[in-house]
């Protein structure tokens, strides 16, 4: 190969290089400019805008709204769920004293906080007082009800689930109730509402996606003659689809935008009651927010959402558009 | 640069437009379309630019056998052509810069190059002064001028013309045909579709005559 050869080929590859350069700088120019143009377009109808983005926004503010009381239900269950009470019913045959032993063994534990010894005489009366039939127990020999020691684990402690097993094999106690059943209950209903949640963002994210696909088709047939010019002088699928994507894009990140906004405004209304509420309860409850992250999140997810619904509409009613 | 070897298109209606055209047109040659309104010149001119596809036979551009070219590659195809459309086809909301500008912003330039390129098109058609004008504003000629300025923007090396000089008066009419004479100066296949015979006959070039979708007469 001559030294011309070379030197040529090489030129060959660097301007190809250039080219090629030249190209992506003009893609990267396109991009701007449509993003730019979309935004534009976007701004000069801002009543319009302005209500695409309060229904985006709506849509998304619903679950998001929901999802983050379920945090807080969550947080305020977690604050209950450590410090269970157990109750150890005393087998009859443990005597006074050994009653006595076993509350002064179990107040020393440092995985319980506190012991209530209720002896049978107290709950005979108390059961008597409360439920009318004071006669009727008079009347018996002998009192039916065992020694009550109410446990209440320390909040620090492991799963209450340990401690009622290991008290539970004590010989001194007839039998350890975890009173847990409400707890349950709780938990389950949380669980059926966080499920319900996803149901209904699935539905509203959906929903949100058709909205915006919607938008995007009208944006279409409003602008069909300037794409069939575009498609005419050579525009690529690319090039005509880019601002509508962009357009979607605006639409879904301002939703997203207005939902965090909406959802913030809603805990601000809440949290002077909500507030006020803890205090009565001596709670030092506070009412979580989305945080920045969160926020974040929306916005980025109207984003997605809007790219996805000028997609939908994009693949649906551009390629039917061609020159005539 | 153009070969069309027995080429039909017959539209989904069943009308046949155009039947078994041959006709070879080679570079620098500068080749008048005419025939009766109905007679298949806009068809020809579609099958070119790939608007729409032959029922039988072939077209070859620029060496490319354009059968061979998938949709995709439509747009590609089309950037190397400049097209005067018979109704303009200008972008009412953008000013005679932005029509103009438009393939080049296709085609990726940067804008410093647009600006110069678009200036250098509007002084070749005379309405550089006009540049930030909206077409509504323009009259007709000027309006398609404006077209003929986007059309050569991107230095095509084929031009097409569908009755560029459609409702001009006789004096923009010579004018314009003069500014393609030019182009095809410079190296540019030049095809116009155009049934004002008294103009092209008196331009010395040479004549395709169509009847019914059939090509009745090729003279020089
Ligand atoms: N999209 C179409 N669908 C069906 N038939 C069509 C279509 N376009 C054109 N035709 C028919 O094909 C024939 C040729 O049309 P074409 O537009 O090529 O004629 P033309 O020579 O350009 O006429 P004019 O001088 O009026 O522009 C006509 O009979 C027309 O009705
Ligand atoms: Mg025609």
């Amino acid at each position: 190969m001559s030294a011309l050869d070379h030197k040529s080929r090489r030129e060959g590859a660097s301007t190809s290089r250039a080219r090629l350069r030249h190209r992506f700088n003009g893609w990267l120019t396109h991009h701007r400019l449509s993003a730019a143009e979309s935004l534009a377009r976007v701004l000069d109808n801002p009543v319009s805008s302005l209500l695409t983005w309060l229904v985006i926004g709506i849509a998304l503010a619903l679950p998001a709204a929901l999802d983050v009381a379920l945090d807080n239900a969550r947080k305020l269950s977690d604050k209950w769920d450590s410090p269970a009470q157990l109750s150890l019913f005393l087998a009859a045959t443990a005597s006074a004293d050994e009653a006595r032993e076993l509350h002064r063994e179990l107040q020393e534990r440092p995985d319980i906080a506190a012991v209530v010894f209720v002896s049978r005489e107290e709950a005979l009366q108390e059961f008597s007082l409360l439920s009318g039939f004071a006669d009727v127990l008079d009347s018996l020999d002998n009192n039916p009800l065992p020694d009550l020691l109410l446990v209440t684990p320390a909040p620090e402690a492991g799963p209450v689930a340990a401690l009622h097993r290991e008290l539970s094999a004590d010989p001194r106690v007839a039998e350890a109730v975890l009173d847990m059943a409400w707890l349950e209950r709780l938990n389950t209903l949380m669980e059926l509402s966080r499920r319900m949640v996803l149901a209904l963002g699935g539905v509203l994210v959906a929903g949100v996606v058709l909205i915006l696909g919607n938008t995007i088709r009208l944006a279409i047939e409003s602008r069909r003659e300037e794409i069939v010019v575009v498609k005419l002088v050579g525009g690529s699928n690319g090039f005509v689809r880019r601002p509508f994507l962009y357009t979607g894009l605006w639409y879904g990140v301002g939703g997203g935008f207005f939902a965090a906004l909406l959802v913030a405004a809603a805990l601000w209304f809440l949290g002077e009651p909500v507030a006020r509420l803890a205090e009565l309860y001596q709670s030092s409850f506070e009412l979580g927010g989305l945080g920045i992250m969160g926020s974040l999140n929306l916005v980025v997810l109207g984003g997605l959402l809007g790219l996805a619904g000028a997609w939908l509409a994009v693949s649906r009613h551009l390629g039917r558009i061609a020159p005539r | 640069m153009i070969t069309f070897d027995r080429v039909s298109k017959r539209y989904a209606e069943g009308h046949e437009a155009l039947s078994e055209v041959s006709v070879e047109i080679s570079q620098n040659e500068l080749v008048f379309l005419t025939g009766h309104s109905g007679a298949g010149k806009s068809t020809l001119l579609r099958l070119i630019m790939l608007i729409e596809r032959p029922s039988r036979g072939q077209v070859i551009v620029d060496g490319q056998n354009l059968a061979r070219i998938g949709n995709r590659g439509i747009p590609a195809h089309r950037r190397n052509i400049g097209v005067v459309f018979q109704n303009h086809q200008l972008l009412f909301d953008r000013s005679v810069y932005h029509n103009v500008a438009l393939p080049l912003v296709i085609a990726g330039y940067d804008q410093r190059e647009v600006g110069r390129r678009v200036r250098a098109a509007l002084d070749k058609v005379g309405l550089l002064a006009r540049e930030r004008a909206l077409p509504i504003t323009l009259s007709g000629g000027e309006q398609q001028r404006v077209g003929i300025a986007r059309a050569v923007v991107a230095r095509p090396r084929i031009l097409l013309a569908d009755e560029p000089t459609g409702n001009l008066d006789p004096a923009l009419s010579a004018e314009i045909m003069q500014l393609f004479e030019a182009f095809n100066q410079v190296g540019v296949t030049v095809l116009i579709a155009s049934h004002d015979l008294a103009l092209i006959s008196r331009l010395h070039h040479r004549i395709l005559t169509l009847r019914d979708g059939r090509l009745v007469s090729n003279r020089a």
